[in-house]
């Protein structure tokens, strides 16, 4: 994304919207407190922390540190530059946190 | 447009409605001595491409391709930078700008297609990056089919010597066999094999010197909202092809990842769940795996079964780059599980599949627990 469009705020990422089909109901701004709830979900794993703001995400590091984002698009290249190391699906760490959170929602003994 | 050697084109008439939808932008690549440049001769005789304009891009010091097209079309603006490449974006970019610009100050005729030809050495992906990821692009233009050429009689050779061919064959959505009269049909039906199974999502059409070139090559793509369904049913077939959804079990949230194929580290294989996903929770997990996986992802296409959407979501990318979902209006096959071809370099099918799951599980419990 361009410096300008971040300033006037009018990128578009592919994880905003599955394409506002027919049959979507939510409201944007429920939409995106539900993508910051789940994307915490995930970068809980790393220590990190997504909250909504003004139509675009803050993202905090474990020690506090935080970055302004627009979209889920850059939450992962921010994520590693906050915590200093690669945040990677395919590890099976990772996998195995994100199952263990999985399975605590459903309320599975963890 | 005016080839760039100083001869002189006759001004046209400004279009008035030059400019005011995106122009659709077909890269067209195969490995050197393909024949891309002639399927591209024979693309642009046709009336239905007749307002096509075209960027080739020489490679080193020797132009053969621009040559050739040259003679067919004077419609080329030479890319000045040699193999299209990551260091040449903004080359590109410039080049395609500029060329839109002069169409509407009425300098060249209105074209509303982009042919955009690469060296026999490029790979393709980083031009659909450069295409999709700059907004000014992205407004003027969109991407259509990327077109690949393989040699019918020396095609099997170069995959297995020349990684780049590879690539180009992964990444397409069309695949063109060139030469078939003159080569071996036992060595074409191989190729031809070889192909759908690296590449089952895309078309695969064989070509010969004389045969005819159907203008839907370029025409007919995802974005077209008649080709779509079609399109989208063809991803479908190649997985039930390659029996990759045999699932058995009655879970409720199941998902498979099985090898259609592999050549070399390359490899093609199928995710698929049974329940709708949180769009949320697969755009998280998408993002994720293309942040740190995207050169190894050559492509990814697939039919989503989206939590609160009715309609079925397409999703499709190359390498680091994923467009815009569209829709479908309906299922093509009445299936409506979520299907996702994915083509991958160096990837563990089995970890690609459990990582997905995962999240999916995840974003499943986040959505049950919306208040």
């Amino acid at each position: 994304m361009c410096g300008l469009c971040g300033i006037l705020g009018v990128a578009e990422h592919w994880t905003d919207s599955a394409g506002g089909a027919p049959g979507a109901t939510a409201s944007r701004q429920a939409d995106r407190q539900h993508r910051a709830r789940v994307a915490n979900a995930v970068l809980g794993v790393f220590g990190l922390k997504l909250s909504d703001w003004m139509n675009r995400y803050t993202l905090t590091g474990p020690t506090g540190r935080s970055a302004v984002i627009d979209n889920l698009g850059a939450v992962w290249p921010m994520a590693e530059r906050l915590t200093g190391r690669p945040c990677d699906p395919l590890d099976p760490a990772v996998i195995d946190a994100i199952e263990a959170r999985a399975g605590t929602d459903r309320g599975e003994p963890g | 447009m005016s080839p760039e050697d100083g001869r002189p084109t006759p001004a046209p008439a400004p279009d008035p409605e030059a400019g005011s939808a995106p122009i659709t932008v077909n890269v067209l690549t195969g490995f050197l001595g393909s024949g891309k440049t002639l399927l591209l001769k024979r693309l642009l005789a046709l009336p239905d491409l007749s307002r096509t304009a075209v960027l080739i891009n020489e490679f080193g010091e020797v132009g053969i391709d621009q040559m050739l097209v040259e003679t067919v079309d004077e419609d080329v603006v030479l890319l000045q930078s040699g193999c299209v490449c990551c260091t040449i974006r903004g080359d590109l970019k410039d080049s395609m700008v500029a060329l839109h610009g002069r169409m509407q100050r009425g300098e060249v005729p209105a074209f509303d297609r982009l042919v955009i030809e690469t060296t026999g050495l490029a790979d393709p992906a980083p031009i659909v990056a450069t295409l999709t990821a700059d907004p000014v692009l992205r407004y003027h233009f969109r991407l259509g089919n990327v077109v690949t050429v393989v040699d019918g009689i020396d095609g099997e050779r170069t995959l297995d010597t020349y990684a780049e061919a590879l690539h180009q064959a992964a990444v397409a959505d069309r695949l063109v066999i060139s030469k078939t009269d003159l080569a071996d049909p036992a060595r074409v039906a191989a190729l031809r094999e070889r192909l759908a199974a690296l590449n089952p999502t895309a078309e695969l059409r064989l070509s010969t010197e004389t045969s005819a070139t159907p203008a839907g090559l370029l025409l007919d793509d995802i974005h077209d909202a008649r080709a779509k369904s079609a399109e989208v049913e063809r991803w479908l077939a190649a997985e039930a092809t390659h029996g990759v959804h045999g699932q058995t079990g009655g879970g409720d949230h199941e998902h498979d990842a099985v090898d259609v194929n592999r050549h070399g580290d390359i490899r093609a294989f199928c995710l698929t769940a049974e329940a709708p996903l949180d769009w949320a929770a697969f755009g998280l997990w998408l993002s994720m795996l293309l942040n740190r996986h995207g050169g190894e992802i050559l492509r990814v296409k697939g039919l989503l079964n989206i939590t609160g959407i009715e309609a079925p979501v397409v999703v499709h990318g190359v390498q680091h780059t994923v467009h815009k979902p569209e829709h479908l209006a309906a299922w093509p096959d009445g299936d409506t599980r979520t299907r996702i071809v994915v083509i991958a370099r160096g990837l563990d099918p089995a970890t690609v599949e459990r990582s997905f799951r995962a999240f999916n599980d995840l974003g499943s419990g986040q959505a049950a627990s919306t208040p």
